[in-house]
């Protein structure tokens, strides 16, 4: 511990050390490559990559402490230490190894077919939390906080879900439609909330959260209801199962659960980067997420904006509303269809960094640990609350970039400072008449 | 008390912001600190605070070394400072605020109200202020709020006294009365570090002046010294303080303003019942103490105020409840007085910030799709044109210093074709070199038969720039006079009287 602390008083040379007399040190010629460097440190990715490295470590202790083996020899740690150590090594290899094999590649199979499996469910996992990351993301980056992404998917999943269901139209068009209608349900919840705010000033967190519930009840009364979605002769609140026409087609073949839906997100990821990186429309919405006042002064209408940007929000929300009763759970859905897969979002747009490809990586992550999860569970043991916590971990070490720099000894972001205290008493500061 | 700084040196990753600044500052002595924008002295003097700690060097008071790891030592050791954005908190008391940070209790921790008023009511009659303890700082004017931040540096013991940037905020006259208390401190012993850009304040106040640019010290001066001097100390060349100007040849009046009021968000009536005109080819400048009505007027011509009476005619074409956007096709040009807050992006590129305000249609985007080659293009040829000293147009906006974020501003404003160009503050917080481009710019405008409204509380850029000058007191324009009216008048005017003989131009 104490040695640790000599680095923080590096740079801080002592006072006596420099006399009068002694020539100035020659400015150090900053190198290009410690400039690449500072940059790569203090961006944002490697933060991210990082805080994931923290977490497992969190995770693996987190295992130790809760693994019996390991509570079983640490009762004679004194007299034979090393049994403890070997405890904590099988209990922690042993999980992280089921999580790889459950999640990326199953060395125990015999061909690469049966091997990849594993990344297939990973992929599957990752369908709808990419799709329902990218709109969150979207939004934070029009300075929004769509936290209504239940809600978004709950209606979208029960429009796909009741023209799925209903409806008996050619293979095809149908599952075109039931994606249609849900992603437009989705967009609609979405851009109540944006027209909300744009016309009455009603902040989008409360909204969203609000709407949260609407949209749960409302689906929960409408299950229960004969003749509106519950299923007929049945008295349980779940809807009839989805006619096979608006079933996403498997794109591997039967042996393998990724579905149309995959591929739908790959072009969504590509459209969200060429909507934010390319169109007029996102410029407009990264001016607004920026800086609102910039972009008003510039004459671009921020109300509208906030409304074309929640609709595309709630519509890509949707997207994995769809894809939640057109291929993961096509038997017929209940009102908790949503898997918390709209909170999870919140978490993948921000190990993304609201970055399309980033949400991408981030959404393929979180889709692992969900398969790789019930290999641990079910090979290990190790209760599936661990991965739960060190997915939340993640995300605490990604909410507080500082903490991670300070654990890795990593440089600050290059700092401003000429501007910084400016920006701190800014402009209120001096209106005080 | 005697401040010395030996070689301070502070670096901010590979900036230099301090480089082995030396200062000497006498007990009782007024000292003043020039230097443009980013010299380095606002970063000086936060090390001497306390609120940075120097990479090399020392502080010495009275030959005794000191150490100050944050302003509480700072103040302890006899330091004070008036910052430029008053440290105050406008729903308490005078006597709260100046008791704030080292109050005195009483028996169960109940404030000593009372010794605290007695301490402002000292300390004001002492110097002659007339202060009342008991009133909430948000009504006093700003110029009292200033003594408020004097009365507290004061009321801990303060033996050196830095006042940074002080005369931003104030008139004419308050900065005069300012000038009287700096001299009165002095004669009571107390030294003071007086730091500005303003030529003027300097040759009157100060016994010394010391010169910082880059970091560096680059010379000291005695306050005899011309304003061309000083100011060719403190950019590093020569520099034309007054741009200069052909006579107007102003032609029709294409914007007229008539009887404009404007309501603001909390429902105070902040522009009154204001009349003018601005012809093609001249500078109309509207001079007056910031938070007369000024800011709210030019928002009202953009569009950016909500609650607007009256009439906006340009070129013949109602401008009053036009969208921003409307405004903006319609040919107005606008540099926005808080530039950071309104006028730019900091976390997107030059480039980006350059389309800020053409994002709809051609040239940058077409088919909903940005032209981002055409963009870049023009960003090349733009950065040249105004001389943007910036690494690239990838850099950030924010990463630029002042001038050049200025620059930017005015680059993507002037490279449309203008029917009317409105600035306000155009050259608040720039450093001369970049005040003396951003003038031509100005100036260029206008010989170009655009007509040009330059709102600005400088009464140096009022006089620099105008042909005509409205002065704006309380939402009311008090009068309307030609440019070359003399100062005094002008400033007798920002308070609101009218002059004894008013020749008011057509």
């Amino acid at each position: 511990m104490s040695d640790s602390q000599i680095p923080t008083q590096g740079p801080v040379p002592t006072p006596g050390t420099v006399q009068g007399e002694q020539p100035a040190p020659a400015a150090e010629q900053p190198s290009r490559f410690s400039g690449v460097l500072r940059e790569i440190a203090s961006g944002n990715a490697l933060i991210s990559v990082l805080a994931v490295v923290l977490a497992l470590v969190a995770g693996a202790v987190l295992i130790a402490v809760t693994d019996p083996g390991v509570h079983a020899a640490s009762a004679y740690f004194f007299g034979r230490p090393l049994d403890t150590v070997n405890a904590v090594w099988t209990a922690v290899s042993g999980a992280y190894t089921a999580l790889f094999q459950g999640s990326i590649y199953n060395f125990g199979r015999p061909t690469f077919a049966a091997g990849i499996k594993p990344f297939t469910e990973t992929l599957t996992f990752a369908t709808p939390l990419i799709a329902a990351g990218l709109g969150v993301a979207l939004a934070f980056r029009v300075g929004l906080f769509n936290i209504g992404g239940r809600g978004q998917m709950l209606i979208a999943a029960a429009a796909a879900g009741w023209v799925g269901f209903s409806f008996d139209l050619p293979w095809g068009v149908h599952l075109i439609v039931a994606l249609v209608v849900g992603i437009v349900g989705g967009a609609l919840w979405g851009g109540i909330v944006g027209l909300l705010k744009a016309r009455t000033g009603a902040h989008e967190v409360i909204v969203t959260i609000m709407l949260n519930y609407v949209a749960f009840y409302l689906l929960a009364y409408m299950l229960r209801t004969p003749g509106l979605l519950q299923a007929p002769g049945s008295s349980n609140p779940k809807s009839p199962a989805m006619k096979p026409t608006a079933v996403f087609p498997h794109i591997l073949g039967p042996s393998y659960n990724l579905t149309l839906g995959f591929i739908l997100v790959i072009i969504a990821t590509i459209w969200v980067w060429y909507l934010l990186s390319r169109s007029s429309l996102g410029f407009k919405f990264r001016a607004i997420g920026e800086n609102p006042h910039a972009a008003l002064t510039a004459g671009i209408n921020v109300k509208n904006m906030y409304v074309y940007a929640m609709l595309i929000s709630g519509a890509l929300v949707g997207l994995a509303g769809a894809n939640q009763v057109q291929a993961s759970i096509t038997s017929g859905f209940g009102s908790g269809i949503d898997a918390g897969i709209g909170f999870d979002a919140i978490t993948v747009a921000l190990l993304g960094r609201s970055r399309p490809w980033g949400v991408f990586v981030a959404g393929i992550l979180f889709g692992a640990f969900k398969a790789g999860g019930f290999t641990m569970q079910a090979s290990q043991n190790v209760p599936i609350d661990i991965v739960l916590v060190v997915q939340s971990l993640i995300v605490l070490f990604i909410a507080a970039p500082p903490l991670v720099r300070a654990v890795f000894r990593l440089p600050a972001p290059t700092v401003t400072p000429r501007v910084a205290p400016a920006k701190i008493s800014g402009k209120k500061a001096v209106v005080t008449k | 008390m005697k401040l010395e700084l030996r070689g301070i040196t502070k670096r901010f990753g590979a900036l230099v912001a301090n480089d082995h600044i030396d200062l000497t500052v006498e007990p009782g002595e007024i000292h003043c600190l020039l230097g443009e924008n980013g010299a380095g002295k606002s970063t000086l003097m936060n090390v001497l605070y306390g609120l940075y700690q120097a990479d090399d060097g020392e502080i010495l008071l009275d030959d005794v070394v000191q150490r100050f790891s944050g302003p509480g030592d700072a103040m302890a050791a006899g330091i004070g400072m008036v910052h430029q954005h008053f440290m105050l908190i406008p729903v308490f008391t005078v006597a709260e605020n100046v008791m704030l940070g080292h109050e005195k209790t009483r028996a169960g921790g109940r404030l000593d109200i009372a010794a605290a008023r007695e301490q402002v009511r000292a300390i004001s009659s002492r110097f002659g202020f007339d202060i009342d303890p008991d009133a909430l700082v948000d009504d006093l004017p700003v110029g009292v709020q200033q003594r408020v931040e004097i009365i507290k540096a004061l009321s801990r013991d303060a033996k050196v006294l830095v006042f940074d940037e002080p005369t931003a905020v104030l008139t004419p006259q308050e900065t005069d009365e300012l000038m009287v208390i700096m001299r009165q401190l002095k004669e009571a012993g107390t030294s003071i570090v007086f730091i500005t850009h303003k030529l003027r304040e300097v040759r009157e106040v100060a016994d010394r002046i010391t010169v910082i640019r880059l970091g560096k010290v680059v010379g000291q001066a005695s306050p005899t010294a011309t304003n061309t001097e000083l100011a060719s100390l403190m950019v590093g060349r020569a520099v034309e303080l007054t741009v200069h100007k052909d006579p107007a040849k102003p032609g029709n009046a294409d914007l007229v303003v008539k009887n404009l009021s404007v309501i603001d968000h909390r429902g105070q009536l902040v522009v009154n019942n204001v009349s003018f005109e601005v012809h093609a080819g001249e500078i109309l400048a509207i001079a007056g103490v910031q938070g007369n009505g000024q800011t709210e007027l030019t928002e009202a011509i953009m569009g950016l105020q909500p609650r607007v009476t009256g009439s906006i005619m340009l070129d013949g074409n109602e401008l009053r409840k036009a969208s921003v956007r409307t405004v903006l096709d319609a040919g107005v040009g606008f540099v926005p007085e808080d530039r950071s807050e309104d006028g730019l992006i900091a976390e997107f590129t030059i480039a980006e910030n350059l389309m800020l305000d053409r994002s709809n249609g051609e040239p940058f985007v077409k088919a909903g799709t940005l032209q981002l080659g055409t963009l870049a293009e023009f960003a090349e040829k733009t950065i040249v044109e105004f001389d943007i000293r910036a690494q690239g147009i990838g850099t950030h906006a924010g990463k630029l210093s002042g001038g050049n974020q200025q620059k930017v501003v005015l680059a993507r404003e002037l490279s449309r074709s203008l029917r009317l160009f409105v600035a306000a503050q155009p050259t608040r917080g720039l450093d001369v070199g970049s005040i003396e481009f951003v003038h031509t710019r100005i100036i260029a405008t206008r010989d170009a038969g655009t007509p040009v409204l330059v709102v600005s509380t400088e009464l140096d850029e009022v006089v620099a720039l105008a042909d005509r000058i409205a002065v704006m007191y309380r939402g009311g324009i008090v009068g309307i006079v030609p440019g070359t009216t003399p100062r005094s008048v002008l400033g007798l005017m920002m308070a609101g009287e009218l002059p004894s003989t008013p020749e008011v131009a057509a």
